[in-house]
């Protein structure tokens, strides 16, 4: 006890790390079978159905998979940098995510006041840019030290993307930015409450739409995301820059990507949705209902699906989630805890909803050639985003003189 | 000891221990990482100093874009192990006591000098240079015509690589 009276930041610093990274690595878990759910459904298949109800435990047993399989360490390449690839990819990909607030609620740990965030500070936003532009030496070193055509020439390809969408990206969030007069992400969502009209909420999304579209369109492209997933597209390169990886390193670098496809939505919810804000006025108050209430629905209608369609081991694992479900929703109805999650539920919901957006778009558009790639971003896409920097500094100007 | 001294000596060294493995390996890719290595460093460095917007600049324009095309440029042209002619005399019988005398000269007025004495804290920097408004005023209305100068001869480097890169017609 001692030891946290001593040192509050770092223990609490650390109790924050773990439960990020535990609830990072399950969500990466469950969004692979997210994903191959919904690409299956918009393909006109099932997806994953037999591993568990509903495949639930599909992402279980890849991982065992992947921890079990031997892990082949080419004898031409270069062994330390063929290591040191992939655990820069996944470590750099968990960093970032340590600036994003969650929430702009106060909780004790170990009865020390923190905030939803592990590494608080007011530049989050040039931090997390400042930690992604070194992200393209995973996948750059990967590609080099494989020793491979294949690995070469998709790390080429994927540096050369990287560095061109990240331009891009970088130029579609400073008239944000500018509007808010900020680096810092509490800034930035307050500078978003409020209501035009008394309807639209206060979003940056809707005077920042052009940026919002150049944001999201680079953020897919940096993510190495199809229908930019040039970097590894199968039918030319075999995998591209990890086709010699195998085993844990290879799902290190899939961890890693599926973490910065959920840093970018993170940051496009905080900069242009309006973070954890919610769409509804203050005065409604039963809003504060709505997590609560989504869970035990969801819970319910968990426990009807096993009483109804399945059966044997299945039914008990379907009986499992759904009890948890409901007494998630019970906890979230303590008066103690409501005001805590709202912000949290909120944030999650916009992210949920814009992977949704990423699945769609790999399940509906077929993949661009790569001299189409590099002339839309560099011909099409940066213009518009400057384009774009440039109006918004005028109009501010203007509307301040 | 406190924890911000600790941080400035783990940085210090692996900065220094950077350095030295740029200049001693052999394969350029290893070259390239180990300057990354003391870029993030000395960002670290910036950041105990409490110049959180230098830090993430240094990261962002040295380690990550400047480093990015010189280990791209690598990849690209494939660079094997280098070449190493045979030591000059000279570099062995002059160039050490040299630089040992150098470190020597530089250890010693280091140690007398005074002002270099003061905390380690974000009190240490001028308070001019620490926050990002601060800094963008004195670039933008003191030092507007020289960072305006510096911009145009960027330009002209970049107008000059198109022009060299462009293939003729």
């Amino acid at each position: 006890m001692g030891f946290i009276t001593q040192h509050p930041i770092l223990v609490v610093s650390i109790v924050k790390v773990a439960v990020l990274l535990f609830a990072v690595l399950t969500v990466n878990a469950y969004l692979t079978w997210f994903e191959r759910k919904l690409v299956g459904h918009i393909q006109s298949r099932i997806g994953p159905y037999f591993v568990g109800a509903h495949g639930l435990l599909q992402p279980a047993a890849d991982g065992l998979k992947f921890l079990f399989k031997e892990d082949l360490t080419i004898p031409t390449s270069d062994r330390f940098v063929f290591c040191l690839a992939p655990l820069l990819s996944l470590t750099l990909a968990l960093t970032t995510l340590a600036l994003i607030p969650f929430g702009p609620a106060t909780i004790y740990i170990f009865g020390q006041p923190t905030q939803l965030v592990v590494a608080d500070t007011t530049l989050g936003l040039l931090m997390v840019f400042a930690i992604t532009s070194i992200g393209v030496y995973g996948v750059a070193l990967a590609g080099w030290s494989s020793n491979s055509k294949f690995s070469l020439l998709g790390s080429l390809r994927s540096s050369a993307q990287m560095i061109s969408y990240e331009v891009s990206l970088t130029l579609s969030i400073v008239g944000v930015v500018l509007l808010a007069g900020s680096l810092d992400f509490r800034t930035l969502v307050e500078g978003q409450a409020g209501y035009w009209w008394h309807v639209l909420p206060r979003w940056r999304v809707f005077p920042q739409i052009v940026g919002f579209m150049c944001y999201f369109i680079s953020a897919i492209a940096e993510t190495n995301r199809a229908p930019f997933d040039l970097p590894e597209a199968e039918s030319e390169l075999v995998a591209g820059f990890h086709t010699e990886y195998s085993s844990f390193k290879f799902a290190m670098f899939f961890v890693a990507e599926y973490t910065n496809m959920i840093t970018v939505s993170c940051l496009a919810s905080i900069l242009f949705l309006g973070g954890w804000l919610s769409p509804f006025p203050d005065r409604w108050t039963w809003q504060l209902y709505i997590p609560a209430v989504g869970l035990l629905v969801t819970g319910v209608a968990l426990l009807a699906d096993a009483a109804f369609k399945w059966n044997g081991i299945a039914r008990v694992q379907l009986v499992v989630i759904s009890c948890l479900a409901l007494g998630l929703g019970v906890l979230a109805l303590n008066p103690m805890v409501m005001p805590i999650i709202q912000g949290v539920f909120w944030l999650l919901l916009k992210v949920f909803l814009l992977i949704f957006f990423y699945v769609w778009a790999r399940g509906t558009l077929p993949r661009f050639r790569y001299d189409q790639l590099m002339s839309f971003g560099w011909k099409l896409l940066l213009p518009v985003a400057l384009l774009n920097l440039v109006v918004t500094a005028f109009l501010i100007v203007w509307m301040n003189r | 000891m406190n924890v911000p001294v600790i941080m400035f000596f783990a940085c210090a060294l692996l900065a220094v221990f950077g350095a030295v493995l740029l200049i001693l390996a052999k394969e350029p890719i290893h070259s390239a990482l180990a300057l990354i290595l003391v870029m993030a460093a000395l960002a670290v460095l910036y950041l105990l100093l409490g110049a959180e917007f230098i830090a993430a600049v240094q990261l962002i324009v040295y380690a990550g874009a400047i480093m990015v095309l010189f280990v791209f440029v690598i990849m690209l042209l494939n660079a094997g192990v280098e070449d190493r002619t045979n030591q000059s005399l000279m570099a062995k019988y002059l160039g050490l006591p040299l630089s040992g005398f150098l470190v020597l000269d530089l250890a010693w007025w280091i140690a007398r000098s005074t002002s270099g004495k003061a905390e380690l804290t974000a009190s240490a920097v001028p308070a001019q240079a620490s926050s990002t408004i601060e800094l963008s005023n004195l670039l933008f209305k003191q030092f507007l015509f020289p960072f305006e100068a510096t911009s145009i001869l960027i330009l002209i480097a970049m107008v000059g690589a198109v022009v060299l890169a462009r293939r003729d017609p």
